[in-house]
């Protein structure tokens, strides 16, 4: 299950950072995913690295601040969520132009993060009415 | 099923094992559906928050234990009428322990997350030790059919078993201690509870093994030699009588404790269901009536009644564990002694519980997953217990 | 994470003011941010909670109306709880109200019940993954990253306090993750406490019922209220050593 998931973290990131991907390059089956991005550029890392590894550094920083309490890290799954949910529909989820599952789709890694987590920007929840 | 000749036999086989299959994947779509869409589709709630699949599965751990005493007597305690039925003990056991793991695996909240409960260890759960406790028991029942098995191996069976023997003990500890070590309900919390539940186990599992090899004898034409049959019998009885002190003293224990008594009323009195699962289903149909039978010889002498007498220790089985795992959750915490509660959560009020068919399903799944198990075993592999009666009868293991 | 918050500085300065008089009216809605002022400063970015701390709550029950449910609707609110399932008894409910009717001569109380943030809780004790934790400032939580749902926390929690989450959520708020298959409870707002700012049920109280802040620090007001009245814990005979005390039981 582990290497799986590390076999399918090391393929996906392979394919979001090849210049000419290897599985969905001309005469591949899968069209590339067209994600939509907001606010280019002023990213916790540079796109690159944020390819490779922000499921490490989400999970790191999770771990941090749930269990130890540590606020303000510079990765944060809310801040993610602020800068890339599309600007037409306010969320990262939704169809394979959104951010996140946009590349997860293409990717074909599941995205376990939004069972739980806000996947809509500046969303203010209502909860139950008397 | 005395003259069945060899074709019919194979395809009643196949019929068997497809049904088997069947209710395991049915259990198992069950379960899919429950992942899909949360367990507003079962019965269970935030009061009752565990149910049949519960009932279920605990049985057949608890069973799937017991059922290796058979096992156990015969490379342990040396008593040789049992050492030819160590084969197919062990098979039931490997057989019900896979029901009973899957239907507890399929009910969580997070199924798929089956690698952190393997991965993350807290060494103050019960249920963290049940991580170990259980494929443990699988790795090690394993060993000892093979060492059972394999001939080459069978000097390394004695200690294969006493192995087993111990782990089980320590397992059947565990799953009672789930309960034993809780301290929030009255109807847990109890340093008996571990105790009780190896000699639950001990009842069931002879219970299950006698009803299996009945149907196998049956089904291969032979019958079983009445001194063998009446030790076993009354290892039963000893076993459905060691369950009942047990209980009893339970339930006496809990009546003499003032703060206790409510709770006690609720589940032996007014309690709707439980009182009747408790009297009906477990102390008559479950205990005394499989007492009687196996103790009366104008009884036990009827052809069938010792493989009645344990499928009705089998019915009292699920009985008693409805009335202590639902009727457990049923009655309120009592967070306020002295004081009338209520509140929007069920506070001071006594919760009804009413399965659902998903959950219902999942939990008969596990039952096809054992079965299934049991069946393609016994048939693939030579787990039929053949009596040497000229050896036995050499070693006065037949003289009752 | 930790913007900073315009409030912080008001609420350090209001604190500052009226340290141990209890709540003090400015106006409607906002008399309240002045109770238990002594958590005023937020926790720096990068620091870890600190073990030095012991957050709690006072509440006193002999404030607290019958029938008023503001404590209930500010924590729904402010942790996106808004589920409505057919059978009631499946919906989360992190904090409730209870009625007590005294057996012998009918005296009613009410107080709201929730976590009680447990020293030794029973439900970090159980939990196979260790998913239920306890912070190092005593705030128990549920760590839905790695619950798998087994509910055996629900099973040995002596104040019913947890709750399972039994279908899909959509509707979270982004500061309280939850969702389908995982166990929760009160986090007594954990991530409005790191920013120095109170529990919602507590800022809501129109009674100003409830008192939060540090038990460790023998000056802060929930500390000196405990020391000058007679308070209980719910079931103190469990010695869980609780982090939320009653006032008038």
């Amino acid at each position: 299950m582990k290497l799986l998931r590390i076999l399918a973290t090391l393929l996906f990131a392979a394919i979001a950072v090849s210049p000419a991907p290897t599985l969905a390059g001309e005469g591949g089956r899968t069209p590339k995913p067209v994600v939509t991005i907001e606010n280019p550029g002023k990213c916790a890392a540079p796109a690159e690295e944020m390819r490779r590894n922000h499921m490490e550094m989400l999970k790191h920083q999770r771990d941090r601040t749930l269990r130890a309490g540590i606020r303000g890290e510079p990765a944060s799954l809310n801040a993610c969520i602020e800068c890339h949910a599309s600007k037409k529909t306010g969320s990262v989820l939704g169809d394979g132009q959104a951010f996140c599952q946009g590349c997860h789709e293409y990717a074909s890694v599941k995205l376990d993060c939004f069972e739980c987590h806000q996947p809509k920007a500046k969303f203010k929840a209502a909860g139950l009415k008397p | 099923m005395a003259t069945l000749n060899p074709r019919h036999e194979e395809g009643l086989f196949y019929v068997l094992a497809a049904l088997g299959g069947l209710v395991a994947a049915v259990g198992l779509g069950a379960a899919l559906y429950m992942e899909h869409t949360g367990h507003v589709v079962t019965g269970m709630n935030n009061q009752i928050v565990w149910g049949l699949p519960h009932v279920f599965a605990i049985f057949l751990i608890v069973a799937a234990s017991g059922v290796l005493n058979v096992a156990s007597i015969g490379s342990v305690f040396g008593k040789k009428a049992y050492k030819s039925r160590a084969p197919l003990s062990a098979l039931l056991c490997i057989a019900m322990l896979s029901g009973g793991l899957a239907v507890i695996m399929l009910d969580l909240g997070r199924a798929d997350r089956l690698m952190v409960a393997a991965t993350h260890f807290n060494p103050t759960s019960v249920f963290g030790w049940n991580v170990i406790l259980y494929p443990g028991m699988y790795a090690i029942v394993a060993v000892y059919l093979w060492t059972l098995m394999e001939r080459r191996m069978n000097p390394y069976s004695k200690a294969a078993g006493l192995a087993t023997f111990i782990w089980r003990i320590l397992l059947t500890t565990g799953t009672g201690s789930i309960f034993a070590f809780l301290v929030a309900r009255q109807a847990y919390g109890n340093a008996v509870l571990p105790a009780m539940f190896i000699i639950m186990s001990f009842a069931w599992g002879l219970a299950v093994f006698m009803i299996v090899q009945k149907t196998m004898f049956g089904w291969n034409d032979m019958t079983l030699h009445p001194a063998i049959r009446g030790r076993m019998k009354n290892l039963l009885g000893t076993f459905v009588a060691a369950v009942f002190y047990f209980v009893a003293t339970y339930h006496l224990t809990n009546i003499y404790f003032a703060k206790q008594t409510a709770f006690e009323e609720f589940i032996l009195l007014s309690g709707g269901i439980f009182p009747t699962l408790f009297w009906l289903g477990y102390v008559l149909v479950g205990t005394v009536i499989p007492l009687l039978i196996l103790y009366v010889p104008d009884l036990n002498r009827i052809r069938g009644s010792v493989f009645a007498a344990s499928g009705l220790v089998i019915v009292g089985a699920f009985c008693l564990l409805y009335v202590f795992i639902i009727g457990g959750q049923a009655f309120p915490l009592e967070i306020f002694p002295g004081y009338d509660v209520k509140s929007s959560f069920m506070d001071g009020a006594i919760d009804s519980y009413s399965p659902t068919l998903p959950e219902a399903l999942l939990a008969f799944g596990g039952l096809g997953i054992a079965f299934t198990i049991t069946t393609i075993g016994v048939r693939a592999l030579r787990f039929l217990p053949q009596d040497d009666l000229a050896e036995l009868e050499a070693a006065g293991s037949i003289v009752d | 994470m930790s913007a900073p918050n315009p409030r912080r500085a008001f609420f350090a300065a209001a604190g500052a003011g009226v340290a141990g008089l209890g709540f003090t009216a400015i106006a409607p809605g906002l008399h309240l941010m002045a109770v238990g002022e002594a958590n005023a400063a937020a926790r720096p970015a990068g620091t870890a909670a600190s073990p030095a701390i012991r957050w709690g709550l006072l509440i006193d029950a002999t404030k607290c109306a019958p029938g008023c449910t503001k404590c209930i609707d500010a924590c729904h609110e402010e942790n996106g709880v808004s589920e409505q399932l057919p059978d009631p008894r499946q919906n989360s409910q992190w904090i409730r109200k209870i009625e007590l009717v005294d057996r012998r001569n009918g005296r009613v109380t009410t107080l709201p019940m929730m976590c009680q943030h447990c020293a030794k809780p029973p439900c970090v004790d159980v939990c196979p993954t260790g998913a239920s934790m306890k912070r190092a400032d005593g705030i128990v939580l549920v760590d839905r990253h790695t619950c798998i749902g087994c509910r055996y926390c629900m099973m040995a929690c002596p104040y019913k306090a947890r709750s399972f989450v039994h279908t899909n959520l959509t509707e979270q708020s982004p500061e309280t993750p939850r969702g389908k298959g995982c166990v929760e409870s009160c986090t007594l707002c954990v991530h409005r406490v790191d920013k120095g700012q109170q529990p919602a049920c507590v800022e809501k109280c129109p009674e100003g019922a409830m008192t939060f802040g540090d038990l460790n620090d023998p000056v802060s007001a929930i500390s000196k209220r405990i020391a000058a009245a007679n308070t209980t814990q719910v079931l103190s005979d469990l010695k869980l050593d609780l982090g939320v005390r009653y006032q008038g039981i």
